[in-house]
């Protein structure tokens, strides 16, 4: 498709703008304002929707296609959270209101939302207190790290370290480095859980904090959790919770329980608000008691008369992370959908999330290989080394599944398994799709046999064929000029 | 109504190809001692009950205010087709466009997107976006840090402070130095930032319009921030670009700002959009996503997520941020709000936010115990000093149906009997004309 800037007609007009009500005035003196204008298209509104539309229509969403995308929890949201987001009493809402003199009355239903939304998160993952206010998983893991700095500098701790295994998603050690830890990766043994000797090698006083994804990215729930928890604590480290694969385990386990510190949950993953291509999401981090004191400000408090108020008066916090409360509309979804499932539901949505990928995986078994050959989580993952013995990798089957009308699954992750192909059915979708799906999978597997250029050639259904990625990054090319 | 698809013939299917007897069976793995001590979630509601209390929730909030705070983030009209097209669910239950052939839509709109972004900051790159104006100043520092191998930070007091106070929390662990720069008469003062600028300098940053809604050209602070091999960051308010001179013309290395005002709703802090657009000798330090042009098999055009090795999911501990998850939905709201406005209408809307804050300077220096700061010339926000204090008056104003501005006593000392007012396309010559009366009586009380 053309690109909007090369629809251009110069003074088209794709918005109207009211006549003005007041006198035209002088423009400040040349020396502040810009020369030339910025090169926007001019275009008509139809322009503009027919261009956005038709761009749509060359998407794979989960509202139009089966998406098993590991790690990433891509589940059906259900409409009606839409719906409340963009009601005008929240989104007309400007943010410095509450922080006005006698604004708090202002703002009351919002407040409430965050509130009451922090206080499910603390009962679902058994944590003391949360901050509703990162803006992405990446960003709560930042937060995090960052509340672990600071509790260790109270304590007059001064430590350099954190672990991560390295079968982590690669935010985990990102975030660790960026607030300023040196990372040590734990290897994964060939069952698939963190080396112990390895661990316990690595941990001394000098850790701050052990990074886990519970259920880890293979998908695999470590009954050594406990331990490993243990033996953190017993150096004075911390244990961070990363929650990207909470879905495994709502109301089956809380990270509190077990004794995590601090934890972060994607809100656009577990709680059923959607990723909209790649954001906004929220990541709102919970504590334990001890770490309360440094989340960042302001706090949302509930007082005695139930009205609800912002406290920035907490000398210990480690300050701002967002300029708000969090991602406000993203938030009120995820606090509509768990309002909605309730605790039952809630249980059953996990359940069935592990059913299904159980399902996959004890369907596959056979058609491919599964290093970790045991019963798993929310997610399975495959190798595709067999097929790639026949030339066929993990990225060629998620191609030809894109002619076949479904969204690959995430592949080369976790980066420990060779041509890894991990699939996270999630709760919402039926029988007959995960059926349809498996069904195919095991088609390509004897395809692969067969006529492995079939698979290879693909995709030839879609706008484009495949592209040329190393021309991209050789001859970046990152915004048209006209 | 169960919520799960999986009828219970379903589930025993699964279970018997699965081999295990019931699903409790699959979660054998979490050990007894680690079950749930509690989880005490109230029981799940119908969609006509979640609607009906969170509707009420919605109707506590007041928003027949009308509105003259801005302070960063802004009441600005959304044309219906941005609600309209981002509504599309083939955009909003899209995830991050890693396979490309399946993506094209979402990449050519990011694509877009960026093209929209260095139009119009007079840059040459941009990503595919960042959390927030905050996270996005900070990212812009920590590049000028790994590009100059430098640890000191000069700040002028005319960047909002929310996100001066962003910077500050971020970097605590890093040894990172900020020094802070007054604003004098509405201006970076030049004396205070030379006195600081040698060559130990990573970056010198600086807000055009400043919180005070003043606006400078800033091109002799560039050219000696450069002359000390140090970087320019300018953080903008994306609508006055309409109008106002750019980063790049100043010669800024890396421009950052709050998207919000490009078609994303207030919503109560969030989700905003962070933007950032650099000079290309930065690419590489460039934090998140990046979309680039290629070509397929055919050698038609199509687009990809590029520079991939910069990122977390490939550089891990050596990458140049941790960000994942980006404000992408908001970003393609951005971009279809100046694609309907158009350089044409951008600028007639920029002009339209400047001359209604001129005509409510003129309405409102006309008023006994207020005085129209003019010591710079400002775009759609400016400042004004009472006889009385802000904070109350702004109090005594929302009874009268204004949100009356912003106090700049909650941010900068000495300053309690100053606000600040930002007036937007939105606001009418009745609404100023009203405003200046009941500012007028708040002030005689």
């Amino acid at each position: 498709m053309r690109l909007i800037f090369e629809k251009n007609a110069e003074s088209r007009r794709g918005f109207k703008i009211q006549v003005s009500d007041v006198p035209q005035t002088t423009l400040p003196n040349a020396r502040y304002l810009r020369k030339e204008l910025p090169g926007l298209p001019d275009v008509s509104e139809l322009d503009v929707v027919r261009h956005y539309t038709n761009l749509s229509r060359l998407n794979f969403s989960v509202d139009t296609n089966f998406y098993p995308l590991g790690s990433c929890t891509m589940k059906y949201n259900p409409k009606f959270t839409e719906t409340l987001a963009g009601l005008e009493g929240f989104t007309a809402v400007h943010p410095l209101l509450p922080q006005l003199s006698g604004g708090g009355v202002l703002t009351q239903g919002s407040l409430e939302v965050l509130y009451n939304t922090k206080k499910l998160l603390c009962e679902i993952t058994g944590m003391a207190g949360f901050t509703m206010q990162p803006l992405a998983g990446a960003h709560g893991e930042l937060t995090g790290v960052m509340l672990i700095a600071a509790y260790h500098k109270h304590n007059g701790s001064r430590r350099k370290y954190v672990i991560v295994p390295d079968s982590s998603h690669g935010t985990n050690p990102a975030s660790a480095a960026i607030a300023g830890y040196q990372v040590i990766v734990i290897p994964t043994d060939k069952d698939g859980y963190m080396n112990m000797t390895e661990y316990k090698k690595n941990l001394n006083e000098e850790v701050a904090a052990v990074m886990l994804t519970c259920p880890d990215t293979l998908g695999i729930f470590n009954p050594r959790i406990k331990e490993i928890t243990d033996l953190a604590h017993g150096v004075g480290a911390l244990m961070y919770y990363d929650g990207a694969n909470l879905n495994a385990v709502l109301g089956k386990c809380r990270p509190g329980d077990i004794g995590f510190d601090v934890i972060h949950i994607n809100l656009h993953k577990t709680f059923a608000t959607p990723h909209g291509g790649g954001g906004p999401g929220a990541g709102p981090v919970g504590v334990c008691d001890k770490l309360i004191d440094f989340l960042p400000i302001p706090r949302i408090l509930k007082r005695s008369d139930g009205t609800f108020t912002l406290d920035y008066h907490r000398h210990k916090s480690i300050g701002y992370i967002a300029p708000f409360y969090g991602n406000f509309g993203v938030i009120l979804k995820a606090y509509a959908y768990i309002l909605f499932l309730g605790k039952r539901g809630l249980i059953e949505a996990s359940e069935s999330a592990v059913l299904s990928a159980n399902y996959c995986r004890a369907r596959l078994k056979g058609h491919y290989d599964i290093p970790f050959d045991r019963i798993c989580m929310h997610e399975c993952v495959l190798s595709a080394s067999r097929q790639a013995r026949r030339g066929v990798h993990a990225i060629d089957i998620a191609k030809y599944l894109i002619d076949k009308g479904y969204h690959p699954p995430t592949i080369y992750f976790p980066m420990i398994v060779k041509e890894a192909i991990m699939i996270e059915p999630t709760e919402t979708e039926s029988k007959e799709t995960l059926d349809g799906f498996i069904d195919t999978m095991i088609d390509i597997a004897k395809l692969a046999e067969t006529d492995p250029d079939a698979i290879t050639r693909a995709p030839l259904t879609r706008s484009v064929k495949r592209l040329d990625e190393t021309k991209a990054a050789r001859e970046p090319n990152l915004r048209w000029r006209g | 109504m169960n919520y799960v698809p999986h009828t219970d013939k379903d589930t025993s299917e699964m279970l018997k190809a699965i081999g295990v007897g019931s699903v409790e069976d699959l979660f054998r793995d979490i050990p007894g001692a680690l079950r749930p001590k509690s989880f005490d979630i109230p029981e799940g509601k119908s969609e006509f009950e979640v609607c009906r209390y969170i509707k009420k929730l919605a109707a506590k909030n007041a928003t027949d205010l009308i509105s003259f705070l801005g302070a960063g983030f802004y009441d600005h009209y959304i044309p219906a087709a941005v609600d309209a097209l981002v509504s599309r669910s083939e955009f909003y239950t899209a995830y991050t466009p890693y396979q490309p052939e399946s993506s094209q839509g979402w990449l050519q709109a990011i694509y877009e997107y960026q093209t929209a972004v260095c139009e119009l900051l007079g840059l040459d790159v941009s990503n595919a976006s960042l959390y927030d104006g905050g996270t996005a100043l900070y990212e812009a520092a920590m590049m000028a840090v790994r590009l100059t191998g430098r640890k000191k930070i000069i700040v002028d007091q005319g960047v909002n402070l929310i996100y001066r106070t962003m910077l500050y929390t971020y970097t605590s662990n890093l040894s990172i130095e900020f020094i802070e720069t007054p604003v004098v008469s509405g201006q970076s003062s030049r004396e205070e930032v030379f006195k600081h600028l040698d060559d130990s300098v990573a970056a010198v940053i600086l807000q055009n319009p400043n919180f005070f809604g003043a606006i400078d050209d800033y091109t002799d602070i560039v050219k000696k921030t450069h002359e000390r091999g140090a970087i320019a960051i300018q953080s903008v308010y994306p609508i006055s670009m309409g109008m106002l001179k750019t980063p790049g013309e100043m010669g800024f290395d890396i421009a950052t700002g709050e998207g919000q005002s490009l078609g994303i709703p207030l919503s109560f802090g969030g989700p905003y959009l962070g933007f950032i657009a650099a000079k290309k000798e930065c690419l590489r330090q460039m934090p998140g996503r990046i979309v680039g042009a290629t070509v397929d098999k055919d050698a038609r055009r199509g687009f990809v997520l590029t520079l991939q090795t910069r990122e977390q999911h490939i550089r891990r501990e050596k990458a140049t941020s941790n960000i994942c998850s980006n404000e992408a939905l908001c970003a393609l709201r951005a971009v279809i709000y100046l694609t309907l406005m158009g350089k044409t209408g951008l600028k007639e809307l920029a002009s339209l936010n400047y001359d209604k804050a001129e005509f409510a300077k003129s309405v409102l220096e006309k008023i006994p115990g207020v005085t129209v700061k003019r010591s710079s010339p400002t775009f759609n926000e400016f400042t004004i000093a009472l006889t009385k204090n802000a904070d109350d008056i702004v109090y005594k104003m929302v009874d009268k149906g204004f949100a009356a501005g912003f106090p700049l006593g909650r941010f900068y000392k000495g300053m309690d009997n100053y606000l600040l007012l930002a007036v937007t396309e939105k606001r009418t010559r009745e609404e100023i004309l009203k405003f200046g009366d009941s500012l007028e009586a708040a002030l005689c009380d």
